[in-house]
């Protein structure tokens, strides 16, 4: 494991001197704002100190990044594999359009979290929220699946315009239906086969986290899924 | 002696044509008819208008109206038109009527102009996901900020019209249309959410529950004018002219003075309604304070006057003084406005484009720092979403249709709505052809009409990154000329593509 | 009539970028620029070098009754007509170059001079103006007359900096680190094209009221001809120009509370007002409609600084990242967490602020 002080360290420096590196496993110290950490890496374990910058672990192809603090905005855009840990918060707009790979947050997370996330064979996007999630939760949602557990949450699980253009995928709601839910999205109460289907979802995340996985589960959880019978096609004629 | 020729040439293909007689029955006109000695149908077609009912009601595809091939000696200056509206004065000494809007080719400003999309700098919106916004509120906006003894701010706002979307139907009176299309209309402006006008025909008793979105509205001949009426509707529109024909009123002959269209007018069947070409309360602008005075105070305050007017050319002055008159919304009309009848010369020389009048009246009122006192609709020839897009970006509040209301309805644009006989059953009175239209359908077409265009508004929208229909709104940054001169460029405040 | 609206239309908008930060010491206690300046430059990045400025407030009490006047000169012609101007309108108490220190990131310095001046008592009654749109009528008879004359700051006891270069280089070549005041902001530029002109740096700033802006927003035209109907001109054809001048119309003009802005540059979304109740949905609806050409579309997210407070502002959908957090007295707001670690390590109730909410910070008695 190689350690570095990165404190006052320009991001484009610290990522070269990571991927140069024989090394595979490290630990940043000091970390403030640095960007694109992990950016498209396979097969590292970086373990960063700090607030992590805009757009950590893009592209992630399959190392594991975890964050003692902090992310910006952007972490796991477009991520393929590989997981990204956040014992803190993030940002708007994490795990935008990811396809695999896990996303696992501590605390909550802004705008726009899981938008387009997609799924393509084995490969199934998770992204597991501790506290709440704001606006736009699971925007134009593809595939994959969105766990907010609300935690500590004292207002609402998630912000206005949950799932709005959701056509693949799932989200697992620890609490009721959003209000504002549009008509192309169903929910539903879920299952004794759903709570299954999320017990097995959570346990890495409980496991990190030293969470009471039962106690998690003890909630009354939402389900929500796309329509599938009620597409986008009825809103063209041709010309 | 009778020289004109047949403007339209009936082609019946007699491999096809089974002698149903189906064209025989829809044609109102009398074009088609059987002749038993030949056991055929053949076709007077002097009387063609080419408003393709025949074509479309055929079931074997047997019948097509073309141009009659048939020319003058070709002369630049002396066109066939010229000539053969010489022959028809000649010999029937009237002056010509026709209707519809001008279909001269004189340029199209729409056409002309080009709409913007954000690239990187700055994100395009997914309509079909991320809230889009066209709600639209006509009327005055200027009011004072007041506030409570506790500081809280008192909501004094005017009277306002409450939009789903920018797009109201236009007023057509109940006489120049029927009363399904009235029904249609009606029923499609409360399913959309927004409005449409009575025309200057009154609001027969039917109607009355689609009130709340009725403009009602009150022109010369005051027609079916009364105090329960102006309160039935949700607002009042005074109407001083309409770019078909400006500066000229208009005449139902005591014909078609019949049955519920006398009622609804509140004029004996069989006499004539005349509209003066003059409100005849007004001969200056501060006769139209009173007349907009007049009708609040019958209406207690609680609904938005509009004056309407047609767009010509001193539109920005005119504007400016109906602005400061009390009016809330002013609607200006363009020269390609319809009409049910209309004398052709008048329709196809007076008057200007609204595009232009559009972007002068916006420019004159916020130079005046009125802009806010009023709202902008403006109409005569909307004829797509783009076409809504530039108007709003333009500078408009709303736009008004009605020709693609009535397309939408079944119309061809044969342009000879005055002879009543209307095939598809909208400008007419007659009875079998007034149930040829049927108001669920047609209003079903109404608002698919709609939905489509707003759908394409919200995409249009979006590629700009605007997400409300009011950040459009005057937004000519959008907007570029493509073809157009300076000067053309000046008037509508945009800059050349390109630029 | 309040202008010739014709003029300016269809003149090319400035789209651009950016980085923004906030300090505010909610006790009035005053710290030096410098905290503004190491916080600005962690977000490097999110600027070009085409632009950097700060606004500090608090920094001139021995002068805090008059209006400090900060203004580039770009000939000494210019010059000598803004003062001819001065002395006509306003009694000059002081006047200086504004001190620097020159650095290679900085070229191409315009004259920069400081005045304190307050409306001269005859013009200003001659005039039948309250003072401060007195002010700001001479502010737009400045810029939009005097050829090569730039006057970008015109509050009281406060002081906008601005050049173009980054920002943390703008900072030091204004020797910030030598001024002391309870609010700072600043701004790092990130435009599309290259004007190069210090004028258009951020903060913008209007009698006391300055923004910081970034994002790029769709509305501008719509805005633009909105606000020049009451007397504006938007000469700089940049956002923040336009924001800046609806905040003054709204706020000052208008009388409406920063948080009543608020609600008409960033309203509700008709579905949100649907959902609240009457006297608040009344409302909404009263300030949505009233003042619907104001309504601001795009990303931005703007730090907007006052006397005796900031507020922060993100676009209804919030498509710019705005953080804000705090330490005993001190509330921060960044374009990045990072930007506020990297004065405050220790930050507190970091949290980021909703789209269309705004957090409005006042310091205590002012």
């Amino acid at each position: 494991m190689q350690q570095i002080n990165v404190q006052g360290m320009q991001a484009e420096a610290l990522n070269q001197m990571i991927r140069t590196s024989k090394e595979r496993k490290f630990l940043l110290c000091g970390v403030n704002g640095q960007r694109y950490i992990g950016c498209g890496l396979k097969g590292y374990s970086i373990t960063i100190e700090g607030t992590a910058g805009n757009a950590t672990g893009a592209l992630n192809d399959g190392s594991e990044i975890v964050v003692h603090g902090n992310v910006q905005d952007q972490a796991g855009d477009t991520m393929n594999g590989g997981s990204i840990i956040v014992t803190g918060s993030a940002g708007d707009a994490l795990g935008y359009a990811m396809r695999g790979g896990e996303i696992l947050v501590g605390g909550s997370v802004g705008y726009r979290c899981g938008i387009h996330m997609k799924a393509y064979q084995e490969r199934q996007p998770l992204i597991v929220i501790g506290g709440s999630a704001g606006s736009f939760l699971g925007e134009y949602q593809a595939g994959g699946t969105i766990v907010v557990l609300g935690m500590h949450v004292s207002g609402s699980l998630v912000g206005p315009c949950c799932a709005r253009g959701m056509y693949g995928g799932t989200i697992f709601l620890a609490g009721d239906k959003p209000e504002d839910l549009p008509d192309k999205v169903l929910h539903r109460d879920a299952t004794s086969e759903d709570m299954e289907h999320i017990s097995r979802l959570i346990e890495p995340y409980c496991h990190r986290f030293r969470l009471d996985k039962e106690s998690l589960l003890a909630h009354h959880f939402s389900v929500l899924e796309p329509n599938s019978s009620n597409p986008y096609r009825q809103l063209y004629t041709y010309a | 002696m009778d020289y004109q020729i047949t403007e339209f040439l009936v082609e019946r293909d007699r491999e096809r044509c089974t002698v149903c007689r189906q064209c025989e029955r829809q044609c109102a006109n009398g074009v088609h008819h059987y002749d038993s000695k030949l056991n055929r149908m053949v076709a007077d077609e002097t009387k063609c208008v080419d408003c393709m009912r025949c074509t479309i009601f055929c079931p074997t595809h047997a019948i097509r109206i073309v141009k009659n091939p048939q020319t003058f000696r070709e002369n630049a200056g002396w066109r066939a038109e010229n000539i053969q509206d010489i022959y028809r004065q000649a010999e029937s000494g009237g002056a010509l009527l026709s209707s519809m809007g001008c279909p001269k080719p004189y340029p199209i400003y729409w056409d002309k102009i080009l709409i913007g999309a954000s690239q990187v700098t700055n994100p395009s919106i997914d309509p079909l996901r991320e809230p889009m916004e066209t709600k639209t509120f006509l009327g005055n906006k200027h009011c004072p900020i007041e506030r409570d003894k506790d500081g809280r701010i008192v909501p004094n706002s005017h009277p306002l019209l409450e939009l789903s979307l920018p797009i109201l139907f236009s007023g057509m009176s109940y006489g120049s249309i029927s009363y399904n299309a009235h029904k249609a209309l009606a029923m499609a402006a409360e399913r959309l959410g927004t409005f449409y006008g009575t025309g200057e025909g009154g609001l027969h008793k039917d109607f009355y529950p689609y009130g709340p979105h009725t403009i009602v509205q009150v022109a010369s001949g005051r027609f079916g004018v009364e105090p329960a009426y102006l309160n039935a509707g949700a607002a009042i529109e005074i109407k001083m002219g309409q770019g078909a024909k400006p500066g000229i009123g208009g005449h139902l002959p005591g014909s078609k003075m019949v049955g519920d269209i006398a009622r609804t007018r509140m004029v004996p069947e069989g006499s004539d309604a005349i509209s003066p070409a003059p409100h005849h309360d007004i001969y200056s602008i501060e006769d139209l304070r009173q007349l907009v005075s007049i009708l609040k105070e019958a209406t207690g305050y609680t609904k938005p006057v509009i004056v309407k007017v047609a767009a010509v050319h001193n539109i920005s002055a005119i504007a400016s003084g109906i602005a400061r008159s009390g009016a809330d919304i002013i609607t200006i009309d363009g020269f390609r406005g319809g009409t049910g009848a209309a004398p052709k010369r008048i329709r196809d020389n007076v008057g200007i484009p609204v595009e232009l009048a559009l972007a002068a009246v916006d420019r004159r009122l916020r130079s005046e720092g009125i802009r806010d006192r009023v709202s902008l609709v403006v109409s005569g020839s909307i004829r797509s979403s783009a076409d809504v897009v530039k108007a709003i970006a333009l500078g408009a509040d709303a736009v008004s249709i009605a020709t693609s209301a009535l397309i939408a309805l079944g119309c061809h644009l044969c342009r000879t709505c005055q002879s009543g006989r209307c095939n598809w059953g909208i400008a007419t009175q007659r009875p079998d052809l007034v149930a040829r239209l049927d108001p669920e359908a047609g209003a079903q077409h109404l608002v698919n009409l709609i939905t489509g265009w707003k759908s394409e508004v919200v995409e249009m929208m979006g590629g700009m990154g605007i997400n409300s229909i009011e950040a459009l709104r005057g937004n000519r940054a959008m907007l570029r000329g493509i073809g157009l001169t300076q000067p053309e460029l000046e008037i509508l405040g945009i800059s050349h593509a390109g630029a | 009539m309040t202008g010739e609206e014709g003029f300016l239309e269809g003149r090319e908008h400035i789209p651009s970028g950016c980085a923004i930060c906030g300090l505010i010491d909610r006790t009035g206690r005053r710290f030096s620029g410098d905290a503004a300046i190491r916080s600005i430059s962690v977000m490097h990045d999110r600027s070009n070098g085409l632009g950097g400025g700060f606004a500090g407030y608090g920094i001139y009490p021995e002068y805090k009754d008059f209006y400090a006047f900060h203004l580039f000169f770009y000939s000494t012609d210019a010059k000598k007509q803004t003062e001819a101007y001065l002395d006509e309108y306003y009694d000059v108490i002081n006047l200086s170059k504004i001190p620097v220190t020159r650095t290679k990131a900085i070229t191409d310095e315009p004259l920069i001079w400081r005045y304190f001046v307050a409306p001269s008592p005859t013009k200003l009654a001659e005039s039948q103006l309250d003072e401060q749109e007195f002010v700001v009528r001479s502010a737009i008879h400045i810029n939009s007359t005097i050829k090569g004359a730039y006057l970008f700051s015109s509050g009281k006891n406060m002081g906008v900096f601005k050049a173009v270069g980054y920002p943390e280089d703008v900072g030091r070549f204004y020797r910030l680190d030598e001024y002391e005041g309870y609010c700072w902001t600043a701004h790092g530029r990130y435009p599309t094209n290259t004007p190069g002109w210090w004028g258009g740096s951020h903060p913008f700033a209007l009698l006391d009221t300055t923004v910081v802006h970034n994002g790029e927003i769709s509305s501008y035209d719509a805005n633009r001809r909105a606000i020049e109907m009451f007397g504006y001109r938007c000469t700089l054809s940049t956002d923040t120009e336009v924001i800046t001048y609806m905040l003054d119309y709204l706020h000052r003009r208008k009388g409406l509370s920063f948080r009543e802005t608020a609600q008409i540059l960033a309203a509700p979304f008709w579905f949100e007002i649907e959902h609240m109740h009457d006297r608040e949905k009344q409302l909404a609806t009263y300030l949505r409609t009233t003042y619907s050409s104001f309504l601001v579309t795009g990303p931005f997210s703007i730090l907007i600084g006052f006397t005796g407070g900031l507020m922060a502002l993100n676009d209804r959908l919030k498509l710019r990242s705005l953080v804000s957090g705090s330490k005993g007295s001190m509330t921060y707001f960044a374009s990045e967490e990072a930007a506020i670690r990297a004065v405050e390590p220790e930050v507190e109730n970091l949290f980021a602020p909703r789209g269309g909410e705004p957090v409005v910070v006042h310091v205590e008695g002012m």
